[in-house]
């Protein structure tokens, strides 16, 4: 009788019958592994959760209560059937690669990955498997990041220029890994670093971890512009152009996605700045990641996937999309409208894998 | 070409006004002076014949990065730019250049009709040259619709301001036909050679619309007059110079052959404001008749027959050589009429009519029947007004008729290009034909942002079938659309097309079964009389 495959498609989420657990699931499931800790990898309601012991704080301090377990990088441990392990995704700080092996079949889930390193989060390390599941958010060839050294000088040139004309300079980043790699690359000499509530409780979740990051001061009322001139400002990008932001007096502002590569983007938000900053891999990284893997057999699981398919099956590898409903870099994860504004380019292809419906 | 990048960074860093004078006119003192022409040059909307399409442009972008050409067609649309895609897919320069704009704009002049091989070479190396930001502008200059962010107005702000030339001077001065290629900066904006003057068009005085009449105070200081639905022009009599120039700049003269007779009667030194229409005897043909004449550059005889040109005039600018602008309105006005009413008749020119009133509410009445004399509604503009440059609100005001409106459902769905490609804006709408939804219109324009991006989540959602980036969608979205006119089209399946379509509103209340009919539209068509 012929197996069934070590991990498949469900609409619940990418699933391992013969360990019987979920890899990051977007509804309910009684075992859930986690690669890492945004919203939309690590939902509340899961049964039980594993997750590396560097992500497990932040995934508490978001899920509240949980059954949560954890596990060393590169740490092997049966479940059921099979051996699962996790590894470095270099994404955020904790946030992993999920390693499945059954009888010398390897498959991996790749959450989500950046390959070049960020400085804070421990770096990519490619696993050598037969069957990749791939995010690929940023997979079309305009999207290059600049080194981490040359963004920071980016940032740090444009935060003293505000500096010394008597502005604030606020900076829109998601709360967990970008707002933290913000601070680490900022020059302490130029001012003080604020952050917004979200980020600051973020921010001391990983500090209490032991990571190391610059002090900031929480933005609450008496706080602002005035009482710290020419300081640097962390907020989520929901927060620019709000009241929020406004009360904290004459400010520069500039959103930090891998987004602002695109003139089209920054503009249409109406921003004079943007930071081309990711924590998700770029062309080359997507394409040297797949290739270190040495699968032959890749599955992508959000971004532009159809595209990106081709450009597999062009390479010469069997390649398919899975519809899931992670996010990626989501443009404006906070408006009302739900999904995310970019074209995510998988939606048509729904149903090409089993399962995979879109969301209801 | 560093000195230009650095100009559009901070351009396109800026939102303010003031910002954008500044940088300019920090570039215009400093950078080279053949590269300031070209600068103002490609800021007036003058650039040169295409050397490289955008098919070879892709294609040779694509061999470049090593990538396939479907993908880099792919991308195209995503990104919502050719020069931006192509800056961004190709690999890091591995030579540098410190050739000028100038430099750039002959050797792509120079390209212009050689044999592909060569131009190939040519723009591989010069990609191989420049980084990603100046690559773009190297694109943007082949490609064209170079739009930084500013409008010719603001470019001629700063030009004054970094010169010390009057602004309205310097605007009259940049009008008109000269070659970037061949003229230099101090002769553009400084003393001009009076022979390359002769035929030189004055800036266009320009309306704004108006909604409440009634707030413009005593009838008595307005002066009224149709707003014709032709192409607003300006004719120029000089001693060795005559010319017919569009409202886009654009020498029209030769288009015209029908208005040459002209120039054996009118006075020299002489500058109409005026509509060109195509005329039916007594009164203008619909502007479709027009249509069929724009953009021929000869002019068949039987077109010459069917829909003959004639001026209707609105204004003097230049009697005797002698600059009118100043003087008010009425003043104008007079002389306009007693030159014309000098010519013999049988020309084919005449004053536009004004149009008398004592109260706003009989002129409101006036208005009304502007269809029937096929105009667009009414002008009004003040008898002490001078010609101005340009748009001043307070002066001159277009008031249009109320647009035609029609309900309508989206049948297929397009990104939008620069600031909205990630949104999907551009839409084909359908009426009903019985039992079928035939497309008849497309438009792009009038709704929110945030509209747009619930559409957009809608369409990503909906989507039955993809050509290229085009999306075919249920029909269930039905908008109201507005539109200034309607015209016979057999190149359309529906067999209409319609003039400014755009949408109005997005009635979420009306289901796709309740909207406009294509006969409907039809004998709208049939009403106005506007079969070409």
């Amino acid at each position: 009788m012929p197996r069934q495959p070590l991990l498949t498609f469900t609409d619940r989420g990418i699933c391992c019958p013969e360990g019987d657990f979920h890899i990051d699931p977007w509804r309910p499931v009684p075992r859930a592994l986690i690669t890492h800790g945004h919203s939309d990898h690590a939902r509340p309601g899961h049964g039980a959760y594993l997750a590396t012991e560097g992500s497990a704080p932040v995934i508490r301090y978001r899920l509240g209560d949980i059954r949560l377990g954890t596990i060393a990088y590169g740490e092997r441990r049966r479940i059921g059937g099979v051996t699962v392990s996790f590894h470095p995704a270099g994404h955020v700080p904790g946030s992993a690669q999920i390693r499945v092996e059954r009888a010398g079949e390897v498959w991996v889930v790749s959450g989500d990955y950046k390959v070049a390193g960020d400085g804070l989060s421990e770096p990519f390390e490619p696993v050598a498997c037969h069957c990749f599941i791939s995010e690929c958010t940023f997979g079309l060839p305009v999207f290059r990041w600049k080194p981490q050294a040359e963004l920071a000088a980016d940032l740090n040139r444009w935060w003293a220029a505000n500096a010394a004309e008597g502005r604030v300079s606020i900076v829109g980043a998601y709360a967990l890994g970008k707002a933290q790699r913000l601070m680490a690359s900022a020059d302490p000499s130029i001012g003080p670093i604020l952050t917004h509530g979200a980020v600051e409780a973020t921010t001391a979740v990983l500090r209490a971890q032991g990571l190391a990051l610059p002090a900031t001061t929480h933005v609450t009322p008496g706080i602002d512009g005035k009482t710290h001139p020419g300081a640097l400002v962390i907020a989520p990008p929901s927060a620019l152009g709000t009241a929020w932001a406004h009360r904290i007096g004459p400010a520069a502002e500039a959103f930090a996605s891998g987004w602002m590569a695109l003139r089209g983007v920054r503009r249409r938000r109406g921003l004079a700045q943007g930071f081309v900053m990711s924590d998700h891999a770029d062309w080359e990284g997507l394409n040297t990641a797949i290739r270190a893997t040495g699968a032959e057999r890749i599955f992508v699981t959000h971004g532009y996937t159809a595209i990106f398919r081709r450009w597999l099956e062009d390479q010469g590898y069997e390649a398919g999309i899975v519809a899931t409903e992670y996010e990626g870099e989501s443009l404006d994860a906070a408006e009302a409208e739900p999904g995310p504004l970019i074209e995510a380019g998988g939606e048509e292809e729904a149903g090409a894998v089993q399962g995979g419906d879109a969301p209801g | 070409m560093k000195r230009f990048a650095t100009l559009f960074d901070l351009l396109d860093r800026t939102t303010r006004t003031s910002g954008k004078v500044a940088a300019l006119a920090d570039y215009f003192r400093d950078a080279p002076e053949e590269d300031r022409v070209w600068t103002i040059a490609l800021l007036s909307g003058r650039r040169p014949k295409r050397a490289v399409n955008a098919t070879e442009l892709r294609s040779w972008a694509a061999e470049a990065a090593g990538l396939p050409v479907w993908l880099a067609e792919e991308v195209h649309p995503i990104v919502g730019d050719l020069a931006e895609t192509i800056s961004l897919i190709l690999p890091e320069p591995t030579r540098a250049s410190d050739r000028t704009l100038d430099d750039w704009m002959r050797m792509l002049i120079a390209l212009t009709g050689r044999p592909a091989e060569d131009r190939r070479a040519a723009i591989l190396d010069a990609w191989d040259r420049l980084t990603t930001p100046e690559r773009f502008l190297f694109n943007k200059l082949i490609t064209g619709g170079f739009r930084m962010g500013v409008s010719q107005g603001l470019m001629t702000r700063a030009l004054a301001q970094a010169t010390g030339v009057d602004e309205a001077v310097l605007a009259h001065r940049l009008m008109g036909d000269w070659n970037p290629a061949r003229i230099r900066f101090e002769t553009l904006i400084g003393a001009h050679d009076p022979e390359a003057d002769a035929s030189k068009p004055y800036p266009f005085a320009l309306a704004s619309p108006v909604e409440d009449v009634a707030a413009l105070g005593p009838p008595s200081d307005w002066l009224a007059e149709w707003k014709w639905d032709g192409i607003r022009g300006q004719l120029v009599n000089r001693a060795g110079a005559f010319a017919l120039w569009s409202r886009g700049e654009e020498l029209v003269t030769d288009r015209f052959p029908d208005l040459t007779p002209l120039r054996d009667f009118l006075p020299p030194g002489l500058v109409i404001d005026a509509e060109v229409l195509a005329w039916g005897g007594e009164a203008p043909l619909p502007f479709a008749a027009l249509q069929k004449r724009i953009g021929r550059l000869t002019v068949p005889k039987k077109l010459l027959a069917e829909a003959p040109a004639h001026l209707l005039a609105y204004d003097l600018l230049e009697e005797n050589g002698e600059d009118m602008r100043a003087a008010p309105l009425a003043h104008r006005r007079a002389r306009l009429e007693a030159v014309l009413a000098a010519l013999p008749p049988g020309l084919p020119i005449a004053p536009s009519p004004l149009v008398s009133f004592d109260d706003w509410e009989t002129l409101g009445q006036i208005r009304a029947t502007a269809r029937a004399r096929i105009a667009e509604g009414l002008m009004l503009k003040r008898a002490s007004s001078p010609y101005f440059v340009g748009r001043k609100r307070g002066d001159w005001w277009k008031w249009k008729l109320d647009p035609y409106t029609v309900d309508a459902v989206m049948l297929y769905a397009q990104q939008g290009a620069g600031r909205r490609a990630t949104l999907f804006t551009d839409f084909t709408f359908g009426v009903r034909d019985g039992d079928d939804l035939v497309p008849f219109t497309k438009a792009y324009s009038g709704l929110t942002d945030a509209e747009f991006r619930q559409i957009t989540d809608w369409v990503r959602k909906n989507t039955l079938e993809r050509f290229g980036p085009v999306r075919r969608v249920p029909p269930e979205l039905v908008f109201e659309l507005a539109f200034e006119g309607i015209q016979a089209s057999p190149r359309h399946k529906s067999g209409i097309a319609l003039r400014f379509p755009r949408m109005v509103r997005w009635r979420k209340d009306k289901p796709a079964a309740e909207i406009d009919t294509l006969e409907s539209l039809r004998a709208l068509l049939a009403t106005t009389g506007a079969t070409p």
